[in-house]
C-alpha cells in the first residue's frame, strides 16, 4: 500500500486506461498544454501526444457532442468538464444525446463515453460555480453516475467507467483533489465496480450514508460519536446510479437509524430518493424517521461565513444523528 | 455508388431501374410515394407523435447520397425518412417504424424523428434542432483519429443555423480540419417562421466565412447539380480534410409537420416551387435526352406506389415491440468489465 492524492489517483486512472486502449482519448478545456485546470491531466500530453490529449475551445456543447459522435463510431472519449457547473451549458448533449441513443436506435448505438470533472461546491465560487449536479443527472435513465470520495475510489471507479460501454459521469470534487489516502501499488490493477457502495466504518447504532465531499465529514462525525459511546456505520455510496440499495438496506436493518449526508440541495435531492426507497422496503426496521443533511435551499452565497452556513458539515451530521437516536 | 436499393430483390423489378441516373429518379419516386402513404396513414391515425414530411426536397438527399461513398457517415435532423431510404433502409422497415412496430428500423422505439440504420451508415434521426451537429464533428473526428478518408455528411434545416451548437460545431470542425460537410437544407421555413424573419444574414453561406470555411449554394431541386456539387466537394475533402458548408435551396410542399396547415405562405409561392419539382424536372430532362420514355416512367412509378402500399400492409401486420423489452435498451450489456 502507498498514499497518493485524489488528483494523482485520477491521473493514474487516465494514464493506465489510455495506455491500455488506443481508442481512449481525453478532451476538454485546458487538459493538454495547461495540464488541466486542476492539474489532473498533468503529463498526459507529453506522454500521449496531441492526437489523444486535446485542448478544446470554451465550447461545452460542441466538445461534449463531439465526444458522443466519436463514441457512436467506436472511440472511447473521456470528456473533462472544468467543473460540472459548466456541463449545464452542454446539458442537451449530456442528457438527450448520450443516454437516449441506445433506446432511440432500437439498440443499434451504445455510447461508451465518460464525462468527468469536479462537481459540487468548492470554496467561495458563488452561485454559478457551485452546483452539485448529481440529482439532475440521476433523473435521466441511461446515465451511470460514479461519485468517489477517496483517492482509491477515484482511481478504481474511473478506470471501470472508461471500460463501461455506456455513458458514465464521474463526479469528482475540487475540494478533494489534495486529499491523500491509501491505495494499492501501481502494479495491481484497481477496478471498482459501478453500483457498489462501501462501508467505510463499521458501527451498530446508526447508519450515516454519504458520498464524495460528505464522506470525510461523516467519518469525522463517526469518530466524535465513538467518543460519546455512539457507534456509527459510515456507508459511502460511491455510485449513485446504479444504486447499491442492498448495502443500504442491510446496514439500516442492522442499525435501525439512518442519516443521509448529501452535498446537494435538499429539494428532490439524492437523500429524498434514498429516504423513499428505505421506507418503502424496510419501514418496520426504522426506529426513527430518516434524517437528511443537505445544503440550504438557496443559491450559493459568496461570503465565506454564509457559504459555510449553507453547506453540510460534521456538526450538522452530529445533530442529525442525535435526532434519530433521540439523544 | 450509393447504397443498395431499398427494396427486397423482386423479380418484377426491372433491374435497369437500378442503374445510372434512372436510379436517382427511382429513389426520388420511392421516397415521394412512401411519404404520401405515410401522410395517409397518419391521417388514418395509424401513426402517432410528430411526422415531418420531406416531399419536395428529395433531390437533396438523393443527389448527395449518389456522390457519397457507402461508408461515409450520414446524420440528419428529424425530417429523416428520406435520408434513411436513400441510404438503403427498406420501405417496410421505414413504415414499420412510423407505426411503432418491432420490425421498424429502430424497433419501434424511435419513431418518425429517430430513424437509425447502422448497417447503412445512417446515424440518425435527431430531433433537437441543431443538437446533432456536434455529433457530426465527432464522427469526422473519428475519421481523422483513425487516419481514414471517410467523410461525414451532416444535414439540417435553415432553422438550425441560429442554434449555438451550429457555431460550436463549425468552429471545432474548422479548427481541427475535420472532413465534414454541413448541409443546410434551406426550405425557407423553420416551422412557420420564414428564414428572413429568423436569420440576420441574407446569404446563409456567409456564416461559413466566420470559420474560414469554404461554402457553396446548390439548387436543391436539381438532383444532378446536387450530385455533381457533392462529388466535387467530397473528392477534395478526401484528399485534404477540411469542413465545407453547402446550402441546398429547396422547398417542402407540406407543412412543417402533419399538424401544420402552412397558412404562413401563399398558394402562389407553393405553386412556383411545384413547377420546379425535382422529380418532374429530372423526368423531363431524361425524356429529352432519350434515356427514359413515358411508358417506362409510368412503370417505375407504379412500382414505387406498389412498394409504398406494401410497406403499410407489412407494418400493419408486424408485431408490437414486446413489453418485456421495455428495459432492454436503457443500458447495453457491459462487455469490457
Amino acid at each position: 500500500m502507498r498514499e497518493i492524492t485524489y488528483r494523482q489517483a485520477v491521473n493514474e486512472a487516465l494514464d493506465e486506461e489510455m495506455q491500455r486502449d488506443p481508442n481512449v482519448f481525453l478532451l476538454g478545456e485546458e487538459v493538454a498544454e495547461y495540464n488541466g485546470a486542476y492539474k489532473v491531466s498533468q503529463g498526459l500530453l507529453d506522454k500521449f501526444g496531441p492526437k489523444r490529449v486535446l485542448d478544446t475551445p470554451i465550447s461545452e456543447g460542441g466538445f461534449a457532442g463531439l465526444g458522443i459522435g466519436a463514441a457512436m463510431v467506436g472511440l472511447r472519449p473521456v470528456v473533462e468538464f472544468m467543473t460540472f457547473s459548466f456541463s449545464l451549458v452542454a446539458f442537451d448533449q449530456v442528457v438527450n444525446n448520450a443516454p437516449n441513443m441506445l433506446t432511440m436506435s432500437g439498440g443499434q448505438f451504445n455510447i461508451p463515453i465518460v464525462f468527468r470533472g469536479p462537481n459540487g461546491p468548492a470554496h467561495q465560487l458563488g452561485a454559478t460555480h457551485s452546483h452539485a449536479t448529481e440529482p439532475l443527472y440521476a433523473n435521466f435513465p441511461g446515465l451511470k453516475i460514479a461519485i468517489p470520495g477517496t483517492p482509491r475510489d477515484a482511481k478504481g471507479l474511473l478506470k471501470t467507467a472508461i471500460r463501461d460501454d455506456n455513458p458514465v459521469l464521474v463526479l469528482e470534487s475540487e475540494l478533494l483533489y489534495n486529499l491523500t489516502g491509501p491505495i494499492e501499488d501501481k502494479e495491481i490493477e484497481l477496478l471498482i465496480p459501478l453500483g457498489k457502495g462501501e462501508i467505510k466504518r463499521k458501527g451498530a447504532d446508526v447508519t450515516i450514508i454519504c458520498y464524495a465531499q460528505t464522506v470525510r465529514m461523516a467519518l469525522a462525525a463517526a469518530e466524535t460519536l465513538a467518543g460519546q459511546g455512539v457507534h456509527a456505520e459510515v456507508l459511502d455510496l460511491r455510485s449513485i446510479k446504479p444504486l447499491d440499495l442492498d448495502l443500504i438496506l442491510k446496514s439500516v436493518s442492522k442499525t435501525h437509524r439512518c442519516v443521509i449526508a448529501e452535498q446537494d440541495k435538499p429539494f428532490c435531492g439524492i437523500g429524498a430518493e434514498l429516504t423513499y426507497q428505505i421506507q418503502r422496503d424496510i419501514f418496520d426496521e426504522l426506529d426513527a424517521p430518516v434524517a437528511r443533511v443537505a445544503q440550504e435551499e438557496v443559491p450559493m452565497p459568496y461570503n465565506e461565513r454564509l457559504e459555510a452556513a449553507v453547506l453540510p458539515n460534521e456538526e450538522k451530521i452530529l445533530q442529525a444523528v442525535y435526532q434519530v437516536c433521540y439523544l | 455508388m450509393p447504397a443498395t436499393i431499398p427494396i427486397e430483390k423482386d423479380k418484377d423489378i426491372d433491374q435497369s431501374y437500378l442503374e445510372g441516373e434512372l436510379r436517382l429518379l427511382y429513389l426520388m419516386l420511392l421516397i415521394r410515394r412512401f411519404e404520401e402513404r405515410a401522410s395517409q396513414a397518419y391521417q388514418q391515425q395509424k401513426i402517432g407523435g410528430f411526422c415531418h414530411l420531406y416531399i419536395g426536397q428529395e433531390a437533396v438527399i438523393v443527389g448527395a447520397v449518389a456522390a457519397a461513398r457507402q461508408d461515409d457517415y450520414i446524420i440528419t435532423a428529424y425530417r429523416d425518412h428520406a435520408h434513411a431510404i436513400a441510404r438503403g433502409t427498406t420501405l417496410n422497415a421505414s413504415m414499420a417504424e412510423l407505426l411503432g412496430k418491432a420490425t421498424g428500423i429502430s424497433k419501434g422505439l424511435g419513431g418518425s424523428m429517430h430513424y437509425f440504420d447502422k448497417e447503412n451508415h445512417m446515424y440518425g434521426g435527431h430531433a433537437i434542432v441543431g443538437g446533432h451537429l456536434p455529433l457530426a464533428t465527432g464522427m469526422a473526428f473519428a475519421s481523422r483519429y483513425r487516419g481514414e478518408d471517410r467523410c461525414t455528411l451532416c444535414f439540417f434545416g435553415d432553422g438550425a443555423i441560429n442554434q449555438g451548437v451550429f457555431h460550436e460545431a463549425c468552429n471545432l470542425a474548422a479548427l481541427w480540419k475535420l472532413p465534414v460537410i454541413f448541409v443546410c437544407e434551406n426550405n425557407l421555413f423553420g416551422m412557420g417562421t420564414h428564414v428572413e424573419r429568423a436569420t440576420a444574414v441574407k446569404e446563409l453561406t456567409n456564416r461559413a466565412k466566420a470559420y474560414d470555411m469554404p461554402s457553396m449554394v446548390v439548387n436543391g431541386m436539381d438532383v444532378r447539380e446536387v450530385r455533381d456539387s457533392f462529388r466535387t466537394v467530397l473528392d477534395a475533402m478526401r484528399k485534404k480534410p477540411y469542413p465545407f458548408l453547402i446550402e441546398a435551396r429547396t422547398y417542402r410542399y407540406r407543412g412543417h409537420s402533419m399538424s401544420d396547415p402552412a397558412t404562413y405562405r401563399t398558394r402562389e409561392e407553393l405553386d412556383k416551387y411545384k413547377n420546379e419539382d425535382p422529380i418532374i424536372g429530372f423526368k423531363s430532362v431524361l425524356l429529352a435526352e432519350g434515356k427514359l420514355d413515358d411508358a417506362r416512367f409510368a412503370e417505375m412509378d407504379r412500382e414505387a406506389k406498389r412498394l409504398a402500399a406494401e410497406s403499410v400492409r407489412f407494418a400493419e401486420e408486424s408485431p408490437e415491440p414486446p413489453l418485456e423489452d421495455l428495459y432492454k435498451y436503457t443500458f447495453v450489456e457491459d462487455s469490457n468489465q
